[in-house]
């Protein structure tokens, strides 16, 4: 896959991935969002927490794959930005909690009631600062996660 | 002692005496109340064995009783909800003695079904509550952590963090949690527009179980009907009468497995029929694991990085064996 069709696809994975986490609070159908055609699947907690898993993976695989090939390759000749390394981090720590999630929901798993709800309001307030900060980034332009222009997702490949 | 205006009725009275209920002249083995103290390493189950029900009512009045503290007590009048027509108040505050259904104020209802079964007839009652599933879709899929499953096997919603929203009975497959609007964390946050109250269920009386003590609704029955212990004894047990007896189970292996067993001599699909559903009235219906799927996805999401690794590896030693190529070739 060239590396502008696997960004655009990061990008569709990506807000996927924050609309089907919005769903898991109880929030579409309350104000009607569900009710719109086509969007009534918004309301279905088990299928939008199923679609919410496996993006989950592929999101998993496809960071690892540019963190594998950053690592060997190009971590020499490009310098994340710092808005980048802000995202970078929020995506690792998302990342992080939501795997935390995903084991605490498996079955003979238990975890305290307290870490419980640690694991769930961090993964929640960091999901919403890297909607925060990818918005802020949008607006003043610099959506690059490099800096002086070389993206690792827009970038020609080289 | 607050006094429940009960569905206890005089027909229910007799049958706490042991008159007319067919189910009470059954032969029956009591299993005796093994020790409620929390095993290290092994979840708390309960055993109902519903041939002994006489549906007397004390359970219900044992549990009003014992957590009458945590129920919910709002101060009217709530804050407006938008949009109105969705956000919708539910509030039980005027009828906290309705007892033939599960209510913020009633965690625990005797259900009955009168069935004819092998040309047999039998009235068979069946307390019902939260089953404390093993691996709970309303812990789990609690977006804010407000439920949890303890390490001894009892499922609670915490009252001072739950938000109301009601995702917990939505993917309960029995909707056991009941919602108080007018009460809890929501009426900081934004009332107006996020949360409605809190959810109420039974929580196992998990303050008496840390105390050493028994659920209200075990200690309380005349009959003996629960027995509550590690779940491979009471499982045991289960199974020991069942087949003693010839005997069907439910629970064991409803969601995945609950850690609520009822044994009863008339099986379940003919008492689901026979029992009053609707909200707040669960029905006995066989029930698939709910987190099955997600199980499924878990593996993929264990495999991904190793794959996105891997991946990313070839892909290096591809660009650096053709750019090797092109020096090669200079
Ligand atoms: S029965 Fe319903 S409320 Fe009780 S633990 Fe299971 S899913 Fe949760
Ligand atoms: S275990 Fe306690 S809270 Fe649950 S139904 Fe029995 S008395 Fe009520
Ligand atoms: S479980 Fe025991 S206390 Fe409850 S109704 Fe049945 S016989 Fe009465």
């Amino acid at each position: 896959m060239s590396n502008i069709y696997f960004a655009r696809f990061f990008k569709i994975i990506v807000f996927f991935m924050a609309l089907t986490g919005v769903a898991q609070m109880p929030i579409f159908k309350r104000y009607y969002i569900s009710d719109l055609p086509g969007l009534g699947w918004l309301a279905d907690f088990y299928l939008t927490n199923k679609i919410h898993y496996a993006l989950a993976a592929v999101l998993i695989f496809m960071v690892m794959y540019l963190a594998t090939e950053y690592i060997l390759t190009k971590r020499n000749s490009m310098k994340l930005s710092r808005c980048g390394v802000v995202r970078a981090a929020l995506f690792a720590l998302i990342i992080f909690t939501g795997v935390f999630r995903v084991i605490k929901n498996l079955p003979y798993v238990t975890m305290d009631p307290f870490t419980v709800m640690m694991i769930d309001w961090t993964h929640l307030v960091f999901a919403m600062l890297l909607g925060i900060v990818a918005l802020m980034a949008l607006i003043r332009g610099k959506s690059s996660y490099f800096e002086e222009g070389g993206n690792i997702l827009k970038g020609k490949s080289y | 002692m607050k006094l429940k205006k009960t569905g206890i009725s005089r027909r229910n009275f007799l049958k706490g005496l042991g008159v007319g209920s067919a189910a009470a002249l059954l032969p029956s083995v009591a299993p005796s109340v093994v020790s409620a103290a929390t095993s290290d390493s092994e979840e708390l189950m309960t055993l109902l064995d519903i041939s002994k029900c006489t549906g007397c009512g004390e359970c219900v009045q044992g549990c009003s009783d014992v957590n009458e503290t945590k129920y919910p007590d709002p101060i009217k009048p709530y804050p407006e909800m938008y949009p109105a027509s969705r956000a919708k108040p539910e509030d039980w505050t005027d009828k906290r003695d309705v007892d033939d259904r599960l209510t913020p104020y009633n965690w625990l209802y005797i259900q009955t079904a009168e069935v004819e079964y092998n040309g047999e007839s039998y009235e068979i009652n069946i307390p019902r509550r939260c089953l404390h599933c093993q691996n709970p879709p309303c812990a789990n899929l609690c977006p804010w952590g407000a439920a949890a499953k303890q390490k001894n096997g009892i499922v609670r919603i915490f009252e001072n963090v739950c938000l109301g929203g009601a995702k917990c009975r939505a993917v309960c497959p029995w909707h056991i949690p009941q919602r108080q609007t007018g009460v809890g964390l929501y009426l900081r946050l934004l009332p107006k527009f996020a949360g409605n109250g809190v959810m109420y269920k039974c929580d196992r009386c998990y303050n008496r179980i840390n105390e050493g003590k028994l659920p209200a609704c075990v200690e309380v029955c005349p009959e003996s009907v629960q027995t509550i212990g590690p779940r491979s004894e009471i499982l045991a047990k289960a199974h020991e009468l069942v087949k003693k007896n010839g005997w069907f189970i439910y629970g064991e292996d409803e969601n995945g497995g609950t850690n609520t067993v009822y044994v009863s001599p008339v099986p379940f699909d003919i008492l689901n029929g026979a029992v009053e559903k609707g909200a707040g009235k669960p029905g006995l219906q066989a029930v698939a694991d709910s987190m099955a799927d997600e199980e499924k996805l878990a593996t993929a999401i264990a495999i991904a990085p190793f794959a996105g690794i891997a991946a990313g590896i070839i892909k290096v030693g591809r660009y650096l064996s053709s750019s090797k190529k092109e020096n090669d070739n200079e």
